[in-house]
């Protein structure tokens, strides 16, 4: 049986003016297990706080029921007073009535008996507290950033400069992502290449980040400040070791038919090939379904020709077990495919072209060296038709339904940087919104349009045809002028939408991250977490959780960065000791509550189950505190009860539901 | 509408209420209440869980059988739950809850959520009301008492 | 019938020769020929086996105490379609250990109620045979035949699908009868019009003939857990931890709670209530709700959700419709 104090606050007047508090502490002590109680002007006072202490050694009370403001207020510095007192500071429970009684109340009568009934349920759960013990567990200083893009390759950098070690996993032979790709950025139009390779470079030589290019996450274990995890490094063929990055091997390669990926396959490169000049690592990687020593066996001219000895046919994909404190998920995007917009013609006319093949096309180290022309006869075109909205906003069910983001500005930048070196184009922009938001964006798309003169009309177009004569006929209505029209174009550039990778949705699972329909990661808080993941111990760095720009990229990149730091700093881990606990004996191990936590705190193990009658091994459920939030939703999906939520029981509840229903004796 | 105390009216009815709040937004929204001197009825008394997905329908149906004539569920807008996915559990449940009981003859205006956020204070206090209001017209309730194995 | 049983014996006893089965769940033939009930078959010895228009119990259940044991060797089930689905939640919730099993699907055409028979008049049966789809009732005055049709289980009246799931065979199950023609909505439909004092008399009426004898939770292959909440003290609700019985009270909403979404509608609780309370009716409210809120799918609806879900106030607005 508890032994309880009761200590009922005045707040001043606050309480005092609408309760009365002496018949509050009255009443309470005829409750079962109150053993003292008392009133006080301000309880949260240092005088206040003392007569609670000395209670409790008096009377040695085993919990208390502070009558007050709100708990939210208050209840911190209540439980570190009984826990100065010498007893658990989870045997405190407060009756909130101040905010919930006495400021909202007029008739004293009524409002000192709510308090009574406020402070009964309170001494009812209090009667059933038990002491808790916050966990604690150790903090491993490593980081893992999964993606080399310019998100993970920020966030790591920043980790790595804050003393901690960082590898980075990349799942493409270099790192540098989509950016890496890009040529000018908007809306300042300094070249990408230019701001992310010296990233790239200082990625790779500092001495807190390694690189683990060509790898992919195979496994990952363990919980916040532990976890496990599995890479697997895919074999390149080449020693890195031992490769000099001559490309000798790229050039002597026979096989010319691989599509250059870097390139949007608009040229070709070897079946051994370094993805760009400024790749890194600088190590070539061979593709083994292109190369004719893989498909044959006869060849080997790229080994023969290495003078470093670094081609190495027989090399294997390699596993690396490695702790990590914290994992950032930096996993990018990729754009849709565009099967499903056969108006638009791009399967059927080499000179409609994604944007980002445009980016490639007019980039000097592109296929076309930066000299702009189409793809089917390197004819510099003469008309040109930008579409935006190309599957984004698309509620038809053939695309994404979100907005790209990304695609207004980069579009307008395309228009303008097309005008500009080459003013006699005409440069048409079909758009359903033009969307600036963000500083100085606005004041670029104006630029394209009054400075650069830049047709943009509003209205989506409807197909593109060819005319028989080397023409792409662009049919479309323009909303504005309400009338349909058509475009002899030499090329048609489609702003397809944004997609989250590929790979993002297997490593959600892995991670047990949420995630949303469009398999982008879903944040801790909209606004408040936005680049945590709920499930702790794992951030959100870039485009994986949502279409951003370079700027947004980067800044999150950098939030992410300061989130894994404050993580990393920790020695310990302390966690909320309201948590949930399964009951072995009762559990059936059925998984329902599992699938309903948001935070994969629950996994299940064969335990050795003895209740006196049955002794056997069986399937139960086994929560991991340290990554339990205490939300109590697999408390409900449990129906057999085995599962509760320690601090709020479901005895707890029943016996504060119990006592409100209580028939008032007055 | 049965009410078992029409005719004579003895004492005013005083309805027994549970609100059960969610710490983050609605246990919030309810300070917010108090702190701005927003009245409600005093027959609602609030009971404080981490997540309105903590509340288990056995919850609900304890405090009807054990004399409460209302009972009504507050928590975070979905979309904002400090766990971020709490309340779509509560909804789910709770309709399907609330469904079975309207089935069973249980007046449905005895229960219900309400999405409460903790800025909410001006809307916490007017639910209450509105809620406390409704419970004192349908009068003391007695089904779920009723309903019983032999 | 006959037919089919010899054959699934011959099936048996060509999977115990193979040293594929140990043991064989199925159902013994009781002193009446009606009167069937479910049974271990050990050491290959068959005798009283049968499988006839009595054996309307479902075997899945008894998977989880039978296939513990690795060392016992696989034990054979026989699942008519609506058995196997509940076998397929057991499996889905790790409450049998499946590798111990071997399921086989067999042929149902619908299966009888006795007490539909006792019920038309029919008195003194010391014997039932069956013939096609008559039933050749052995009556202490006499012998009668009925048409077999006219005495089906309530569950087999709405019959909704003969998909097997999760079976390592299925056997002669072309031979299965077809479903049923009825809605098996219509009941709850019934009662949804009706006013809520109208609804209330009917399940006061129904729930106070209940006895608390717990067949219901028994043979519920979604009430499968090791300790019922209501049998553990620790819970709150069990009735001895009470002075008054919540558990008395809300014994069936909360079970009906407790197997929603998870309900596989085998209309077993039903059947087997003694004192006939249609307590298919209340998860069948579930099933219906489940469906016409949330749509068909995978995962039991309380165990998932849309961002898009109907707010609770729905049902409010549905019951406008009904005074």
């Amino acid at each position: 049986m508890q032994r309880i104090g009761v200590f009922v606050c005045w707040c001043g007047s606050n309480i005092a003016a609408t309760v009365d508090v002496k018949k509050v502490a009255e009443e309470l002590k005829s409750e079962p297990g109150v053993v003292y109680s008392a009133d006080y002007q301000y309880m949260c006072s240092e005088n206040g706080q003392n007569l609670i202490k000395s209670a409790i050694k008096d009377y040695s009370l085993t919990g208390i029921v502070v009558c007050s403001c709100s708990p939210r207020m208050h209840e911190a510095t209540f439980r570190k007073t009984a826990s100065e007192a010498g007893i658990n500071p989870y045997m405190v429970e407060i009756a909130n009535i101040r905010e919930q009684c006495s400021w909202i109340h007029k008739d004293m009568a009524t409002a000192t008996q709510k308090a009574i009934i406020l402070g009964r349920a309170a001494v009812a759960k209090v009667n059933l507290n038990t002491p808790l013990t916050e966990g604690e567990s150790p903090v491993v200083k490593r980081a893992l950033v999964i993606g080399g893009g310019i998100a993970g390759i920020q966030t790591a950098l920043d980790i790595a400069d804050a003393g901690y070690k960082v590898d980075i996993v990349e799942k493409k032979p270099t790192i540098g992502g989509k950016m890496a790709q890009l040529d000018k950025t908007f809306p300042t139009l300094d070249c990408a290449a230019c701001i992310l390779t010296p990233k790239m470079v200082e990625a790779a030589q500092h001495e807190n980040i390694t690189l683990y290019t060509y790898s992919e996450v195979e496994e990952v274990k363990g919980y916040v400040g532990n976890f496990d995890v599995k890479i697997r490094k895919k074999a390149r063929y080449v020693n890195e070791n031992l490769c000099t990055g001559c490309g000798e091997c790229t050039s002597k390669c026979p096989s010319r038919k691989g599509l250059n990926e870097f390139n949007m396959g608009l040229d070709g490169r070897g079946a051994i090939y370094i993805p760009f000049a400024q790749a890194i690592p600088n190590v070539p990687v061979i593709d083994t379904a292109q190369c004719i020593k893989f498909k044959t066996g006869k060849c080997g001219l790229c080994q023969m020709n290495c003078p470093s000895k670094a081609v190495d046919f027989s090399q294997k994909d390699e596993f690396i077990d490695e702790k990590y404190g914290a994992i950032v998920v930096a996993t990018g995007f990729d754009i849709i495919t565009l099967e499903n917009y056969e108006e638009y013609g791009y399967s059927m006319y080499k000179d409609v072209v994604t944007s980002l093949e445009f980016e490639r096309l007019m980039n000097a180290a592109g296929p076309s060296k930066g000299h702009l022309e189409r793809p089917s006869d390197h004819k510099q075109p003469k008309t040109i038709v930008f579409v935006q909205c190309v599957g984004s906003r698309d509620t038809t069910g053939c695309g994404k339904e979100y907005c790209s983001k990304i695609c207004c500005m980069y579009t307008a930048k395309h228009a303008m940087l097309t005008r500009e070196k080459y003013p006699d184009t005409e440069v048409y922009v079909f758009y359903i919104d033009v969307r600036t938001p963000g500083k100085n964006f606005d004041e670029f798309y104006r630029r394209a349009v009054e400075q650069y003169g830049v047709h943009y009309i509003k209205g989506m177009v409807g197909k593109v045809y060819d005319d028989g004569q080397g023409h792409l006929m662009v049919r479309g209505s323009d909303l504005l002028a309400n009338e349909q029209l058509t475009i002899k174009a030499d090329m048609v550039v489609l702003a397809a939408a944004t997609k989250a990778d590929e790979s993002a949705r297997k490593l959600g699972t892995m991670l047990t991250a949420s995630m949303d329909t469009n398999d982008f990661f879903t944040e801790a808080h909209p606004k408040l977490r936005p680049v945590e993941s709920p499930t702790a111990g794992v951030f959100l760095s870039g485009f994986c959780q949502g279409p951003k720009d370079i700027p947004e990229t980067v800044a999150q990149a950098g939030a992410a960065a300061a989130k894994v730091i404050g993580l990393l700093a920790k020695n310990k881990l302390k966690s909320n000791p309201c948590v949930a606990r399964a009951d072995s004996l009762i559990c059936s191990g059925c998984s329902n509550c599992e699938k309903v936590c948001p935070f994969g705190a629950i996994t299940y193990a064969e335990t050795d189950v003895n209740d006196g009658t049955v002794r056997e091994k069986r399937r139960v459920a086994v929560v991991n505190e340290a990554v339990c939030k205490g939300c109590g939703a697999c408390t409900v999906a449990c129906p057999s009860g085995a599962m509760d939520l320690k601090g709020f029981t479901n005895k707890q509840i029943f016996a504060e539901v119990d006592a409100i229903c209580r028939q008032t004796g007055e | 509408m049965q009410t078992d105390r029409g005719v004579t009216a003895e004492k005013e009815f005083q309805p027994k209420i549970i609100a059960f709040c969610c710490n983050w937004c609605s246990y919030a929204g309810a300070d917010l209440a108090g702190s701005g001197r927003l009245s409600y009825s005093a027959d609602v008394k609030i009971i404080r869980v981490p997540c309105s997905c903590r509340i288990n329908p056995m919850f609900i149906l304890r405090a009807f059988q054990k004399g409460a004539d209302g009972v009504i569920l507050a928590g975070c807008h979905p979309g904002d739950c400090h766990y971020s996915t709490g309340n779509y559990f509560t909804r789910r449940r709770m309709t399907l809850l609330f469904s079975m009981l309207d089935y069973m003859g249980i007046e449905k205006e005895r229960t219900r959520v309400e999405w409460i956020s903790a800025a909410e204070g001006a809307k916490f206090s007017a639910t209450m009301n509105e809620f406390a209001g409704e419970i004192k017209k349908l009068g003391r309730s007695k089904r779920l008492g009723d309903l019983r194995c032999r | 019938m006959q037919m089919i049983a010899e054959k699934i014996k011959e099936k048996i006893k060509e999977l115990t020769e193979n040293g594929k089965i140990s043991r064989v769940m199925g159902w013994k033939k009781g002193l009446y020929g009606y009167d069937s009930e479910p049974f271990v078959f050990e050491n290959g010895d068959l005798r009283d086996f049968t499988y006839d228009a009595f054996s309307g119990a479902n075997l899945c259940k008894y998977m989880i105490a039978q296939s513990k044991n690795d060392g016992d060797g696989k034990i054979l089930v026989l699942l008519k379609p609506c058995d196997t689905w509940g076998f397929e939640l057991l499996d889905k919730e790790h409450r049998i250990k499946r590798e111990n099993i071997y399921a086989l699907g067999i042929p149902c055409g619908g299966m009888v109620d006795i007490e539909k028979i006792k019920k038309s008049g029919v008195k003194g049966i010391t014997e039932i045979s069956e013939k096609e789809d008559t039933l050749i009732l052995k009556t202490m005055y006499g012998e009668k035949e009925v048409n077999k049709k006219d005495y089906l289980l309530d569950k087999c009246l709405v019959c909704s699908s003969k998909e097997y799931k999760d079976c390592d065979e299925l056997f002669m199950t072309d031979l299965c009868g077809d479903t049923a023609e009825y809605d098996r909505f219509e009941e709850v439909e019934k009662l949804e019009k009706l006013s809520s004092s109208e609804k209330f008399e009917f399940w006061r009426s129904q729930l106070e003939k209940c006895i608390r004898c717990n067949a219901c939770r028994n043979v519920c292959p979604a009430c499968s857990c090791v300790k019922c909440v209501f049998d553990n003290d620790n819970s709150g609700v069990a009735a001895k931890a009470n002075a008054n019985d919540f558990e008395e009270n809300l014994f069936h909403i909360i079970r009906a709670f407790h197997v929603c979404g998870r309900c596989v509608d085998c209309g077993e609780c039903s059947r087997v209530c003694p004192q006939n309370i249609p307590l298919h009716l209340l998860n069948r409210k579930y099933i219906k709700d489940i469906k016409e809120l949330y749509g068909d799918e995978d995962e039991a609806a309380l165990l998932t959700f849309t961002t898009e879900d109907k707010e609770p106030s729905v049902v409010y607005e549905r019951g406008k419709n009904n005074v």
